[in-house]
């Protein structure tokens, strides 16, 4: 018997996902404490405790400037070592919404030359933008899982999951053409929005106009792994929309959870 | 900073959208500049450094540290806030350059504008037009208008705030006469009457007051500061004057009756009546929130407040406060509860209202809706509260006073380490400790405010702009304090700001002592009683034991909260205030708080000569094309666009959404949460409102709001005995006198909705634990004063054993059976189908002991499994429901409407389109429909139909002929094409 799996749940002002996103880790066996980022900063040792770090959903900083951007440029002049430390120790990090737009700020998503080229990491190579229709929208989406992607989150999972996105600001945007490229040849786009098959097509079912429908991507080791949509709300069966119809009897948020804790566990 | 790419910026198209739909011609191009104003001398590279990795995005945005983006434009705009009104944007981004740079952290470090880059052919005019009616609002905003040539005016100019005005009190001299009361009163905006003014000159000439006063150096007339309390203490906002006046009330050929307080009489006598048997029933009235019983573990709480006045003047900024003050008011109830869902409810005028049509200064409808759906959206999404349920109405009369409804609910363990949470215990010594944001003039003379009508010359100081992240930080903040028990009991800073939280505190203690000059603030330059009265947002008082104060320090600190102690709590029954040691104010807290006299009023009630009827003849009118025309209509149709940019599932909380169905559209009766995801008790909120009965019959309007209230959590499985109700009244001014001469019939309306909300609740058993009002709802057009109908606002808060009992209003197979509980009467009076096709007709009755029956056995059934479906019949009768639950679950309905149980000889139309009350569509499985009639068998109930998979609506009539034969897709489109791109 090991021990169980220590997952800190960052809090910063404006973070709202934190305790539901704790609740998700504790149904998938982990222990999971809710750490105050002012906290990590007086004591960065504290990080090296845990093996799975989450930066959930919310509005940091009230999305200030733009999403993510404050919460991540404090992380970047406050915490970057332990942070590097910490993705370098073959450790998980997972970011859900907000969380998403915050590792994508930092650089260390999609991070496509990998966790240890030093400078590199920090460089940011795609963005977040407001949605095309300039709206916040809750829309359940289907997203097409990437069987071929290495991303450590989603081995396993059904080809289709039904997730809920809730933002204002989730369009993804590659630097480049080239980047974009080296994201498909690397697996690292491990979710795309689609239909309930699986097929591509245009909003709603993009609900953001995301480049190549791109909802969630990992860095090339898999182990980093940023989303939109929300997992952590659909960890009961009864959080589906149509559960009172009979359908939704497969937790697709719970798996996510459970493979980051048996990462550990096998 | 601006975009590089344009086809990629979200917000510059959209504004291209708006200025097209605002000016009737298209932009050539239209470009939003974040714009930010460093005060600080900065060398060029850490500038540079702070555009780059700070500012601007790399990947998308450019900067530059000119106005350069807009060098091709033919018109720069540059929007700002009014000094002194909080600028959220600036603040965030002092922190961020303050961490970043290593600097002391200084709020004023950095302002925040727009900039819109305009090109196309528009004059100066219509630029200016532009800006006073969609970039910019003139209360909240500074904007400046600048042509290519002007671009080098564009540059910082320090925002000085404050000033060298040496803080100082002064004393009033009381004037003999009434008319010197009235008008003092009217100057310094209290909103108190002659008698009430005279009864505050009594007290400062009692002779003990005098010997105690003088004793401390105070004279024998009041200070400002006194003054500003009193009439903070008495507005009608916090005293609810009128709900507790002494009314004389008299109907046509009966003799006048003496009502001794409505609240009383009605409001709190329901409660008392129903208290017996609710065991679940821990605080009412007395607290921010009322307080419940949810399971062995948690209290839950809820309040529903209304943000008019403000919301009128600016929208967002109105809206936006609206909902963080009702925020305050869970955390601030016991020892403080975790806010679990909002509610919000909009009344507005038509939004195709121009403003062509409008007099100088009243913002068109539609820009109302915008900016409160834009103020709700950033108060909940922000804080991490999911808006679970609402409605939104239209009417002309909403035109110059829009209701804004907003509500919380919360939850909070019955006990932390053995503490009773639902207390709020002081004691003598306790240190008074106010917490979050700095108190600025924003928001001064808001409670007195809201009691006087809108004019012209309405004062913008009263105009503030809440910052969700700063209260959810306090929140958060608090509630680790709470679970450590770092503090004794706390209250929320509203209305009143100090003089309210403290004031209140202090009834509790019996007495308080202040050092007002501790206060921090914004700026200098603030009078002590501006200090004292400021209703600047997010902050909460905390009563907390002389021990505790350090670690409670301590941790707000660690979290980016200030704090600081600026009195202390004592017994000696005294409210004392100080400024630099000085004594500026000195009252007796019982005077204070029960030397208020009681209003005398008089009511008058009319019945209406033909109640319910539409001026001009019946017109007729197929039962289809009334049913599209219905559901098409602004009060019934779907409200999607709206609810979706609300988040309405953070927390991981949600069972049934407010949008249900397959295609996750149709529209829910109520909202389920599973508030623990440990525990199965479920937390269901609804609501009731309708306007239209108001202005026919407000006695029928009221038990029509509890019983819709009630019918809508009981369809998605609450239980009936376990539901407690809130009462939100808006109203006009109800006061006669030689300019309101109608106030007597205004408040005979008042009344009689009183009485409905009492009988209705005692019926059904749903006591009231909190409510709130709202006068003076009227706007003075110079020849006419329009006031809003009666409105009144009932919310629910149910409870369920099993959240996961819960049952949606979608059809979900075809061969289910369909059933309508209750009795079906020829009650057309305020319907739509009226509205429409001109039938008088009574308004709605109201059966409670049948009502509380069908509910008990319907949830008996929801209980047992044996539902499929259910959906509340309310606005536009039975055809809705049938059309509603066919197109929410995709598919077909035919249903009998000879079958239905009816009271009288009611043809197809009353069938179809009587807004009776206390009835549910139900649908149920074939294999469970012996089941069901035997547990509804002593409630009244029909067997109508079934659903079908023709994707089509049919109903038949009386003489078993078909009377409506529509395709669903083409019912569901009639209902989701009004406000389908609206927001």
């Amino acid at each position: 018997m090991t021990a169980k799996v220590k997952t800190a749940v960052l809090r910063a002002p404006g973070i709202n996902c934190n305790h539901e996103t704790a609740t998700a880790f504790e149904l998938a066996g982990a222990i999971a404490e809710e750490v105050h980022v002012n906290d990590l900063i007086a004591a960065p040792e504290r990080l090296r405790e845990y093996q799975i770090l989450v930066f959930p959903g919310g509005f940091s900083f009230g999305d200030d400037i733009a999403s993510g951007q404050v919460l991540a440029s404090k992380l970047k002049y406050r915490l970057a070592e332990p942070l590097e430390e910490f993705v370098a120790a073959d450790k998980l990090v997972l970011g859900i919404c907000n969380g998403l737009q915050v590792l994508v700020k930092l650089g260390l998503l999609p991070a496509t030359d990998g966790p240890e080229a030093g400078d590199s990491v920090w460089t940011q190579e795609a963005a977040l933008t407001h949605n095309e229709s300039g709206r916040f929208e809750d829309r359940w989406v289907n997203l097409k899982v990437a069987s071929d992607s290495p991303c450590v989150f989603t081995k396993g999972s059904p080809e289709v999951i039904y997730l809920p996105v809730r933002h204002g600001e989730g369009r993804f945007l590659p630097q480049s053409p080239e980047l974009l490229e080296r994201l498909r040849g690397a697996g690292q786009i491990v979710v795309r929005y689609s239909d309930e098959n699986g097929k591509p097509g245009s909003y709603p079912l993009n609900p953001n106009g995301s480049v190549d429908d791109i909802a969630g991507i990992c860095d090339p080791t898999g182990r980093v792994f940023g989303l939109m949509p929300h997992p952590e709300v659909f960890v009961r069966s009864s959080q589906h929309p149509h559960w009172t119809r009979g359908t939704g009897r497969t937790i697709d948020g719970m798996a996510i959870y459970k493979n980051a804790v048996n990462y550990w566990v096998s | 900073m601006g975009f590089e790419r344009p086809q990629l910026d979200s917000r510059s198209l959209r504004l291209q959208r708006q200025i097209a739909g605002y000016l009737g011609k298209a932009p050539t191009d239209a470009r939003v500049i974040d714009v930010y104003y460093l005060d600080l001398e900065l060398a060029p590279a850490d500038a540079k450094r702070v555009a780059q990795a700070l500012l601007a995005d790399p990947i998308l945005e450019e900067y530059s540290f000119t106005p350069r983006f807009g060098s091709k434009a033919d018109w720069l705009v540059e929007v700002g806030g009014v000094p002194g009104v909080t600028d959220n944007v600036g603040r965030t981004t002092a922190e961020a350059v303050a961490d970043m740079l290593g600097l002391d952290r200084r709020a004023d470090l950095v302002r925040s504008a727009t900039l819109y880059a305009i090109t196309g052919d528009f004059s100066k005019a219509e630029i200016d037009h532009l800006c006073v009616g969609l970039l910019a609002n003139p209360l909240v905003n500074t904007f400046n208008v600048l042509s290519q040539t002007d671009y080098p005016a564009l540059t910082y100019q320090a925002h000085s705030l404050g000033s060298a005005h040496q803080p100082r009190v002064d004393t009033v001299d009381l004037p003999q006469t009434d008319e010197g009361l009235e008008v003092l009163s009217r100057e310094r905006l209290l909103a108190l009457t002659a008698a009430e003014m005279r009864q505050i000159r009594d007290y400062f000439s009692r002779e003990d007051v005098r010997e105690k006063r003088a004793a401390l150096g105070l004279s024998d007339q009041p200070t400002d500061v006194e003054l500003e309390t009193i009439a903070q203490t008495w507005s009608e906002h916090c005293k609810h004057k009128i709900f507790n006046a002494r009314i004389t009330y008299s109907e046509p050929g009966d003799e006048p009756v003496v009502i001794d307080s409505l609240f009383s009489t009605f409001i709190k006598a329901a409660t008392e009546k129903t208290a017996k048997e609710k065991d679940w029933l821990v605080s009412v009235f007395t607290d921010n929130a009322g307080i419940i019983s949810l399971s062995e573990r948690d209290n839950i709480v809820f309040k529903v407040e209304t943000h008019n006045h403000p919301s009128a003047l600016d929208p967002y900024g109105g809206a936006l406060t609206g909902i963080l003050g009702v925020n305050r008011d869970p955390m601030g109830t016991g020892l403080g509860a975790a806010l679990i869902f909002n509610t919000d409810v909009f009344c507005f005028g038509p939004p195709d209202k121009s403003e062509a049509d409008l007099p100088e200064g009243i913002l068109p409808p539609r820009r109302i809706f915008n900016g409160v759906r834009q103020g709700v959206e950033d108060g909940g999404n922000k804080v991490g509260v999911p808006t679970v349920n609402g409605a939104i109405l239209f009417d002309e009369r909403y035109t110059y006073n829009p209701l804004v409804f907003c509500g919380t609910g919360g939850i909070m363990p019955k006990f932390i380490d053995g503490v009773d949470t639902s207390l709020k215990p002081i004691e003598p010594g306790d240190l008074i400790v106010m917490v979050g944001g700095r108190i600025g003039k924003d928001g001064i003379h808001g409670a007195t405010f809201s009691s006087i009508k809108l004019e012209e010359e309405t004062p913008p100081a009263v105009v503030q702009i809440g910052a969700p992240i700063v209260q959810k930080k306090m929140m958060d903040a608090i509630l680790e304090a709470r679970d450590r028990l770092l503090y004794r009991t706390l209250t929320d800073n509203g209305a009143g700001g100090l003089s309210s939280s403290i004031g209140e505190m202090a009834e509790l203690c019996g007495g308080a002592e202040v050092e007002l000059e501790i206060a921090p603030l914004k700026y200098p330059g603030l009078d002590p009683w501006e200090i004292w009265v400021s209703e600047s947002q997010e902050r909460m008082t905390l009563a907390v034991p002389p021990d505790k104060l350090d670690e409670l320090l301590a941790l707000l600190d660690s979290r980016d909260v200030e704090a600081t102690a600026i009195g202390r709590f004592t017994d000696d029954g005294y409210l004392t205030i100080r400024y630099d040691g000085e004594p500026v104010a000195l009252l007796d807290i019982e005077w204070l708080h029960g030397g208020l006299p009681p209003l005398d009023l008089v009511a008058r009630w009319e019945p209406p000569a033909d109640p319910g009827s539409k001026s001009g003849a019946p017109v007729s009118i197929e039962p289809g094309e009334a049913l599209k025309q219905i559901l098409g209509s602004l009060n019934v149709c779907s409200k999607e666009s709206v609810i979706r940019q609300y988040d309405h599932e953070v927390q991981g909380t949600s069972v049934v959404k407010p949008l249900v169905g397959p295609d996750n559209d149709g529209p829910s009766d109520a909202a389920v949460l599973k508030p623990r995801s440990d525990a199965p008790e479920g937390v269901v909120t609804g609501c009731g409102i309708n306007p239209k009965l108001g202005s026919v019959d407000t006695y029928s309007m009221a038990v029509s709001a509890v019983d819709e209230a009630v019918r809508n959590v009981v369809a998605v499985g609450a239980d009936p005995d376990r539901i407690a109700v809130l009462d939100n009244f808006c109203w006009g001014n109800p006061i006669l006198s030689a300019d309101n001469p109608d106030g007597d019939y205004k408040l005979a309306q008042l009344v009689r909705a009183a009485r409905g909300c009492h009988d209705a609740a005692v019926a059904l058993g749903t006591p009231y634990i909190s409510g709130k009002d709202s006068f003076h709802n009227e706007y003075d057009l110079g020849d006419e004063v329009v006031a809003i109908p009666p409105t009144l606002l009932v919310s629910a808060m149910g409870m369920m054993a099993a959240a996961e009992k819960a049952v949606t209003m979608d059809s979900t197979r075809a061969g289910d059976i369909v059933y309508v509980i209750g009795t079906t009467k020829a009650e057309m009076g305020g319907s739509h189908y009226t509205e429409l096709a001109g039938t008088p007709g009574p308004p709605p009755g109201f059966d409670g002991e049948i009502a509380l029956t069908a509910y008990r056995r319907f949830h008996q059934a929801v209980t047992k499994g044996l539902v499929a479906s259910a959906h509340d019949a309310s606005e536009g009768g039975l055809a809705v429901a049938f059309a509603e639950t066919a197109f929410a679950g995709g598919f077909g309905l035919e249903v009998n409407v000879r079958k239905l149980k009816v009271d009288g000889d009611l043809s197809d139309v009353e069938r179809l389109f009587s807004e009776s009350n206390s009835r549910l569509v139900v649908t149920v499985s074939p294999d469970n429909a012996a089941a069901f009639e035997q547990t509804m068998a002593d409630s009244p109930h029909s067997r109508i139909g079934a659903v079908t998979d023709t994707g089509r609506l049919v109903c038949v009539g009386v003489d078993d002929r078909v009377v409506i034969d529509e395709p669903i897709v083409e019912l569901k489109a009639a209902w989701q094409a009004p406000l389908k791109d609206i927001g």
